[in-house]
C-alpha cells in the first residue's frame, strides 16, 4: 500500500509537491479550504517575468496530479501526534493517519482597507493588485474606468509597515506593479502611469529588465515617495499626495484609478494549525523554519515539512522549488525511518 | 490692506498641470533620458557639481517637473566623466548637448 | 464614494459615551472667538435635554496652549490637569468633558502617558499635593463636548424647528465638517469615527438633514497651529493652509462649514477676509464667504434660537445667506443689539468680501 502524505493547502506549493510525490510513488492527499485548487495564482492573470499564463500553469499542474486525493472545501479540525505518525481529522469527518505532513498553507493578502488613508472600500476607484489581475481575466469591474487618463500604483501597502504589524518586504509587489503598469499601458497607451515606491526591489532574474522596459518603452513614471493620503475630487477622481523625495518637494496628482500593491502577510489559519501540534511561529507571524539558510522546509517537529509562503514571502518560482525540495526531504525522512 | 504677511505660493509639484513638452521633446531625441534611475553617479563624479550645484540627475528630474534647468546646465564643462560612470549607459554628454539644442530653438 | 465603506470604519471607531452626569470645563479662547457657543452647550444639554452638566468657576486653563507653544514643560501641564481632575473628584463626578479640542488631546495624551509611565503619575500626584493639598481620581470617561452633542444628535433632531435643508429647493444643504487636529490625529481610537473619516460632526449633519461634503483636503489642518499663528512672521503659512482648504472645497459649493475646535472656526472664518483682501477671491455666492459655525451654534440654529442670541453677528463671514436658505427668521435691525437690547456698535465692513 502506498504511504499517505497529507498536504495542507492546495496552492501551487501543494500541487507541485503532490505531483512530485506521485512520481516517487506516494499517495498525496491535498486538503484545500476553497472550492478549487491553485490558491492565489488561481486569481492571477499572468506571472512575471515571462508573462506566463496562470491558468495554463494551473491546468498543466492539475492534469499531472489527477491521481492525487483532493478534498476541496475542507478544513483540518485537528492535527495531533500518534506514535511516529500524525492523526489528521477533517471537518468532513474523514480521518487520515500519515507519517509525513506537508504544510503549504501559503499567505494572506494584506487587507488594504486597514490603510484607511488610501480609502480602499471608501473611494470609488481604489483597487488592489489582486482586483486588477481579476480584471485582466474577466474585464468586469465597475471601479475601473473605460478610458483612464492617469493611473497610479502604490508599492508596499501593508509591507515594510511596522505600524501595520508587518516588517517584511513582500518581495513580489515591486515586480508585479511594474508588470501591471506595463499591462495597463498596453491596454491604455495614452494613459499616464505613475508608480509610487520607497525602494524598487527587483532582485530576480529579468526583473530589472521589466523596470527598464517600463521606463523606456512604456514611459511609466517612477516617483520615489510613499503615498500618504488619498481624497476624492468633485468629478469622482482621486487626489493623491506623496513626497517627491528626489526633488525634496511635496507632490500631488489627480488619478482615475489607484492600485494598491497589497503585500503578503501570514495566514491566520496556519497559526491555528501550528498551535494544534506545537509548531514554532516566527516574529513575523509566519511559520518558523529550523533555520532560514539550509533547512527552510523543515519544522521543529519530525515528520512535518513546509513549502512555499507559509514560512515567509515567496515568488512563484521559489515556491515551486521549495515544494520539490520539501518532497525530497519527506522522501529521505521516510526512507531513513 | 497690508497685514504684514501674505499668502505663500505652494511648493507642491502638481503633476496635473506640469508641462512635460520639453521632456517629451528630449525623449524623442534621447530615448535613454527615460531610463535614468536617479542613482547619482553622474553628480558624484561631476567636475562642476561641488562648485556650482550642477547635477545631471537633478536636471533630468527637474525637466519632468517643468523646472528651468538652464542655470544648472550652464555650469556643465562637457568633460564627459558622467557618461563614463552611468550604469544605465546613458550618453549623458550627448543628452546635455541635445538639451542645449532644444533650448536654442 | 462608497457609503458602506465609511460606515464600516465608523462602526470600528465607536466609543462609550455615558448618557448623563458630566463635569464640564471651558476653553480659554472660545468665549472670545464665538461667545455664545459654550453658553449654548449648557443651555441645550441642561434645558433642552435635561442633562446634569456640572461646572465650577475654580477651573483654569489646561495648559495646552502654553504646552504647544513650548513655553511650559509637560510636568507643569500635567500638574495643572491633575488639579482639574481633583476639582472633578471633589464635585463627585467621574465623566469629564472639555470644550476645547486641544484640551481633549492634552487630556488623552496625559492619561496615556500616565498609563505607560505610572511612576510619572505618582510624581504628579505628589506635585499636586505639595502645591495645593489636593488628590484626584482619573476620569472614568473622557469625551469632547462634540462627542456629547453627537451622542444626543437624534434627541436634538427630534426637537428641531429647522432642518439643514434648502427651503426653496428642498435639497439638503451641503456642509463641510472640519475636525480639530488634536481630536483624533494623535489617538485615532479616541475619536468617534477615527481620524481618517471622523463621524462626530458628519453624524450631526446627517441627523439634522444636511449632506456631508467630503473634499480632497478635508483632513488638512486649518493652519492655525500655535507657534504658527502666534508669531506674526509665521502667519503667511497659517493663512496659506486655510487658502489651500478653500481652493479644494470650492468646486463643491458648500453652504456652510462646521467645526469642533476653538481655533479652526475662527481662522476658517477670519482668513476668508484676508484671502479676499489679498486675492480678491471669495468662496460663497455673489461675493459672500462660506459661513463657518461651531456645532453648538448650528445646534442652536436648528433648535430655533435667535441667531443674534447665538452671537452670529460676531462672525466675519455673513451668516445671513445660510439663515435664509434654512428659512430662519431674524430681525436684521437687531443684529447689533446686545442681550440688553442696547447698541453694541457696528464693525467697519470690508469691500473685498460681502457682509450684511
Amino acid at each position: 500500500m502506498k504511504e499517505n502524505i497529507v498536504i495542507i493547502g492546495g496552492g501551487i506549493a501543494g500541487m507541485e509537491a503532490a505531483k512530485q510525490l506521485l512520481v516517487l510513488g506516494y499517495n498525496p492527499i491535498i486538503i484545500e479550504q476553497e472550492d478549487h485548487l491553485g490558491g492565489h495564482v488561481f486569481q492571477w492573470h499572468k506571472l512575471f517575468p515571462d508573462m506566463t499564463s496562470s491558468h495554463e500553469l494551473l491546468n498543466d499542474l492539475s492534469n499531472q496530479i489527477k491521481d492525487a486525493n483532493v478534498f476541496l472545501e475542507t478544513k483540518v479540525n485537528s492535527l495531533n501526534a500518534l506514535g511516529d505518525s500524525y492523526n489528521v481529522i477533517l471537518n468532513n469527518g474523514v480521518n487520515i493517519v500519515a507519517k509525513a505532513i506537508l504544510i503549504a498553507s501559503g499567505f494572506h493578502l494584506f487587507d488594504a482597507a486597514k490603510k484607511e488613508e488610501y480609502g480602499y472600500g471608501v473611494y470609488d476607484h481604489v483597487i488592489t493588485n489582486a482586483d486588477l489581475e481579476a480584471w485582466f481575466n474577466k474585464r468586469a469591474d465597475a471601479r475601473i474606468p473605460e478610458h483612464p487618463k492617469a493611473v497610479g500604483f502604490v508599492h508596499c501597502v501593508g509591507s515594510r509597515d511596522l505600524k501595520a504589524g508587518n516588517s517584511q518586504c513582500s518581495k513580489v509587489c515591486c515586480t508585479t506593479a511594474i508588470k501591471q503598469a506595463i499591462e495597463v499601458k498596453e491596454i491604455f497607451p495614452d494613459t499616464e502611469v505613475y508608480c509610487f515606491y520607497m525602494d524598487l526591489r527587483l532582485f530576480g532574474k529579468k526583473y530589472e529588465d521589466f523596470y527598464i522596459n517600463a521606463q523606456r518603452d512604456f514611459g511609466v513614471h517612477f516617483i520615489r515617495g510613499r503615498v500618504s493620503e488619498v481624497g476624492e475630487t468633485i468629478d469622482n477622481r482621486l487626489q493623491v499626495k506623496a513626497e517627491d523625495t528626489l526633488t525634496g518637494k511635496p507632490l500631488k496628482v489627480t488619478l482615475d484609478l489607484l492600485v494598491l500593491m497589497s503585500g503578503m502577510v501570514c495566514n491566520p489559519r496556519t497559526n491555528e494549525l501550528a498551535n494544534m501540534v506545537g509548531l514554532d511561529i516566527d516574529d513575523d507571524g509566519f511559520l518558523k523554519s529550523r533555520d532560514n539558510v539550509y533547512s527552510i522546509m523543515e519544522s521543529n517537529r519530525p515528520g512535518i515539512f513546509y513549502a512555499g509562503a507559509c514560512t515567509g514571502t515567496k515568488t512563484v518560482p521559489e515556491t515551486v522549488a521549495e515544494a520539490r525540495a520539501a518532497v525530497l526531504s519527506i522522501h529521505r525522512y521516510l526512507t531513513k525511518a | 490692506m497690508d497685514f504684514g504677511f501674505s499668502l505663500s505660493k505652494s511648493s507642491t509639484i502638481n503633476l496635473d498641470t506640469v508641462d512635460t513638452t520639453l521632456f517629451r521633446k528630449l525623449c524623442e531625441m534621447e530615448p535613454d533620458a527615460r531610463i535614468c534611475m536617479s542613482c547619482g553617479s553622474c553628480s558624484a563624479s561631476c567636475t562642476a557639481a561641488p562648485f556650482s550645484g550642477m547635477s545631471l540627475r537633478k536636471v533630468i528630474l527637474a525637466i519632468q517637473r517643468d523646472q528651468d534647468v538652464r542655470p544648472m546646465l550652464s555650469n556643465c564643462m562637457l568633460c564627459g566623466k558622467c557618461t563614463m560612470v552611468c550604469p544605465r549607459g546613458i550618453n549623458t554628454r550627448h543628452l546635455i548637448l541635445t538639451l542645449y539644442r532644444i533650448y536654442d530653438r | 464614494m462608497i457609503t458602506e465603506g465609511k460606515q464600516k470604519i465608523w462602526s470600528d471607531y465607536q466609543k462609550e459615551i455615558p448618557d448623563d452626569h458630566w463635569y464640564y470645563v471651558r476653553s480659554c479662547i472660545r468665549q472670545n472667538f464665538f461667545p455664545a457657543s459654550e453658553k449654548m452647550f449648557t443651555e441645550i444639554t441642561r434645558k433642552v435635554l435635561g442633562k446634569d452638566i456640572y461646572e465650577t468657576p475654580h477651573h483654569t486653563t489646561c495648559g495646552g496652549i502654553a504646552y504647544h507653544c513650548d513655553t511650559i514643560p509637560q510636568e507643569t501641564v500635567m500638574t495643572i490637569v491633575a488639579r482639574q481632575f481633583a476639582l472633578m473628584t471633589e464635585a463627585g463626578y467621574e465623566n469629564y468633558v472639555p470644550s476645547c479640542i486641544t484640551s481633549f488631546g492634552n487630556y488623552c495624551e496625559i492619561l496615556e502617558t500616565w498609563h505607560e509611565f505610572p511612576e510619572l503619575e505618582a510624581k504628579i500626584r505628589e506635585n499636586l499635593w505639595k502645591a495645593c493639598k489636593r488628590e484626584f481620581n482619573k476620569p472614568k470617561y473622557l469625551a469632547h463636548t462634540s462627542d456629547l452633542i453627537y451622542h444626543w444628535r437624534n434627541a436634538i433632531a427630534a426637537k428641531a424647528k429647522h432642518h439643514l435643508v434648502n427651503k426653496e429647493t428642498g435639497e439638503p444643504l451641503k456642509i463641510v465638517e472640519h475636525i480639530g487636529c488634536h481630536y483624533a490625529k494623535m489617538f485615532p481610537s479616541k475619536g468617534v469615527g477615527g481620524a481618517e473619516y471622523p463621524y462626530v460632526l458628519a453624524g450631526m449633519i446627517e441627523s439634522w438633514g444636511g449632506q456631508v461634503v467630503d473634499y480632497p483636503e478635508r483632513r488638512h489642518c486649518c493652519g492655525y497651529g500655535f507657534r504658527q499663528y502666534h508669531v506674526k512672521a509665521n502667519r503667511s503659512y497659517s493663512v496659506s493652509n486655510t487658502w489651500k482648504k478653500f481652493e479644494s472645497m470650492e468646486p463643491f459649493h458648500p453652504d456652510a462649514i462646521i467645526t469642533n475646535c476653538p481655533g479652526c472656526p475662527y481662522f476658517l472664518d477670519r482668513w476668508q477676509y484676508v484671502i479676499a483682501e489679498q486675492t480678491g477671491k471669495t468662496y460663497g455666492k455673489d461675493g459672500y464667504g462660506i459661513p463657518v459655525l461651531t456645532y453648538e451654534e448650528l445646534a442652536g440654529i436648528i433648535l430655533g434660537y435667535d441667531p443674534w442670541d447665538l452671537g452670529l453677528q460676531l462672525h466675519q463671514v455673513a451668516v445671513e445667506p445660510l439663515l435664509d436658505k434654512i428659512g430662519v427668521e431674524y430681525d436684521p435691525k437687531a443684529k447689533y443689539l446686545g442681550l440688553n437690547k442696547e447698541d453694541i456698535m457696528r464693525p467697519e465692513l470690508p469691500k473685498s468680501i460681502k457682509c450684511c
